[in-house]
């Protein structure tokens, strides 16, 4: 079976996160980056698929020069092989563009299954694995919290407000994960060794066959208009429990009127 | 007037409030008009006639319940190509987010996800970043298509005709390729979903143990709260999952947001930093929490959750 695990590099949401002044992307040196933590859900579900029915995983990644520290952790973690689209034409893509992006290469390089993370921290928009099936013509598996292979079948649970749908398909297939799907593995001392050697294949926007004139910030289909940071909340009451807090929390409560 | 195409999320014939949200929002820039799937649309568009929709068109079929998303972007599609809207609202839920997606591919169309408001000129309003930046953005490509978070737009009525169109469309056996054989409904409880809820009370790592959630629903029920939980708690299983709030779990902005035994983690405060007032519960006044808090308690939550929840039931009486 022919897996790909789609990956992204994003901004650590523990560090201070902000767009960059001069063109309202995402501003990325301004945080530690590191790869997109449903990601890894995703590749380790890759591995373990590829484990229990034999094939190959492949890491594809499109973003900057930097990327490259992500693509090797998730080789670390035992993927076998993996293809960077990088090209500066690609920078600022939406949504939109993005998956026109990936689906390019998808269709280039071939896959039986598609894994992605359901959002990634960053942009949150829970929205490629959609994009993904549609452009590609083949069933949206998304939200999956379990995921079983029988030959060419496929079938998910597929998460929901009030429980779950059991969801069913034939292959190929774009799956997205959520974190309750597993528990990804650390990359081994010898994983580690491992991935340095392992083939990473780096594609241009000419590469990949994708029109320059439809990639980056100034054909993307969406435009921030202006940002700001938002004002600190002002600081409210904060009282020690002398035996009475939970007297003057109904107090607060009655007096915003919620009781 | 442009229409503006709203896609009712319901459960049956119970329309969700987030689509009540989505109509008041729309009237301010064109005709509303709902997009009700399946069936139950007789008995559910009296309310959408209360909160302004001037049409509302229907499309009974089954096939929108037993595939993935597809077919309801189709359906959105064909309205769309034969309509002209001025835009397209879904409510930004994982699956209002997924149909919007497949709908901005087929229509070439930018799609701007989590809006919390939509200005003049159909500038969405964005809160990123855990809540750190507010973004303006709009679209410069093909329909507008905007996913609204549930709770950020209070529901106005304005009655209206609601007049029900029926809509055929053939949805195409490639929007059928991802089959749904079976709807596994979790226990449910009769309290507010947490999108959709004025107040969420939500427990943290302070809880200790899943026995101790029993202390958080108590004090929801006494609220008509909906029950949160950080992903500590979540990830330890003394909460279900779906119920996690947070960077990796629900984007929740009620009226009130109690957080009880919870320290803050930017985890957890990307999901509810935008709710309009905070109450924190919490041993630890060094905790991160604090200084989001509108209202907070230093003390120990198994003392002052009880004593609130006394409080709370006497205050009721009287």
């Amino acid at each position: 079976m022919n897996i790909v695990v789609c990956v992204k590099q994003v901004p650590d949401t523990a560090s201070e996160r902000t767009l960059s002044s001069a063109d309202s992307t995402l501003d990325r040196d301004s945080a530690d980056a590191l790869i997109n933590e449903l990601d890894e859900y995703a590749i380790e579900e890759g591995l373990r698929l590829a484990e229990a029915h034999g094939g190959e995983v492949t890491i594809l990644s499109m973003g900057p020069q930097r990327a490259s520290e992500s693509i090797r952790k998730a080789l670390s973690m035992g993927a076998d092989k993996a293809v960077h689209l990088l090209d500066d034409g690609l920078a600022g893509s939406d949504a939109l563009q993005t998956s026109a992006a990936m689906a390019k290469v998808l269709g280039r390089i071939g896959f039986d299954l598609v894994i992605l993370g359901s959002e990634s921290t960053d942009a949150r928009m829970g929205v490629l694995a959609a994009m993904l099936a549609e452009r590609l013509g083949v069933p949206q598996m998304s939200f999956a919290s379990k995921v079983e292979i029988d030959g060419t079948a496929i079938s998910i649970h597929r998460l929901a407000d009030y429980g779950y749908d059991k969801v069913e398909a034939a292959l190929p297939a774009v799956v997205s994960v959520v974190e309750k799907i597993n528990e990804p593995r650390y990359p081994s001392f010898k994983g580690i060794m491992a991935a340095k050697k392992k083939p990473v294949e780096t594609l241009s926007l000419a590469d990949a066959g994708i029109d320059p004139a439809e990639a980056g910030l100034a054909a993307s289909a969406t435009e921030v208009v202006s940002f700001a940071r938002r004002p600190p909340r002002q600081a409210g009451t904060i009282v020690s429990d002398d035996g009475d807090g939970g007297v003057k929390a109904a107090d607060y409560l009655v007096a915003q009127k919620f009781i | 007037m442009a229409e503006i195409l709203v896609l009712v999320e319901h459960s049956g014939d119970a329309v969700k409030k987030v689509s009540f949200e989505l109509l008041t929002l729309a009237r301010k820039f064109g005709e509303p008009a709902a997009v009700w799937t399946g069936p139950g649309a007789d008995d559910g568009r009296e309310r959408l006639a209360e909160f302004g929709a001037a049409k509302v068109y229907v499309a009974a079929g089954e096939e929108f319940d037993d595939y993935v998303v597809a077919p309801k972007a189709e359906l959105l599609a064909a309205l769309m190509a034969d309509k002209s809207p001025a835009a397209v609202l879904v409510a930004s839920t994982a699956e209002g987010r997924e149909v919007a997606a497949r709908l901005a591919v087929k229509t070439s169309s930018g799609l701007l996800t989590d809006a919390i408001d939509i200005g003049e000129g159909l500038v969405a309003e964005q809160s990123i970043f855990g809540g750190a930046i507010v973004v303006q953005s709009r679209v410069r490509s093909g329909t507008p298509i905007i996913a609204v978070r549930p709770n950020a737009i209070t529901p106005e009525t304005a009655p209206a005709a609601a007049e029900i169109e029926q809509v055929s469309v053939q949805i195409s056996d490639a929007a059928k390729a991802a089959h749904v054989t079976e709807r596994v409904v979790a226990e449910r409880s009769d309290r507010p979903e947490l999108t959709e809820a004025s107040i969420v009370v939500s427990g943290g790592r302070g809880v200790g143990k899943a026995e101790n959630m029993a202390l958080i629903e108590e004090l929801a029920d006494l609220l008509g709260a909906a029950v949160g939980a950080s992903r500590a708690v979540t990830d330890a299983g003394w909460y279900p999952h779906q119920f996690q709030v947070g960077q990796t779990g629900k984007m929740v902005s009620p009226q009130l947001y109690l957080a009880v035994g919870i320290s803050g983690a930017i985890q957890h405060r990307a999901g509810m930093q935008t709710s309009k007032t905070i109450m924190v519960v919490n041993k630890d006044q060094e905790a991160p929490i604090f200084e989001l808090a509108d209202f907070g308690v230093v003390g120990d939550l198994f003392k002052v959750v009880p004593q609130m929840i006394e409080e709370i039931g006497k205050r009721a009486q009287s």
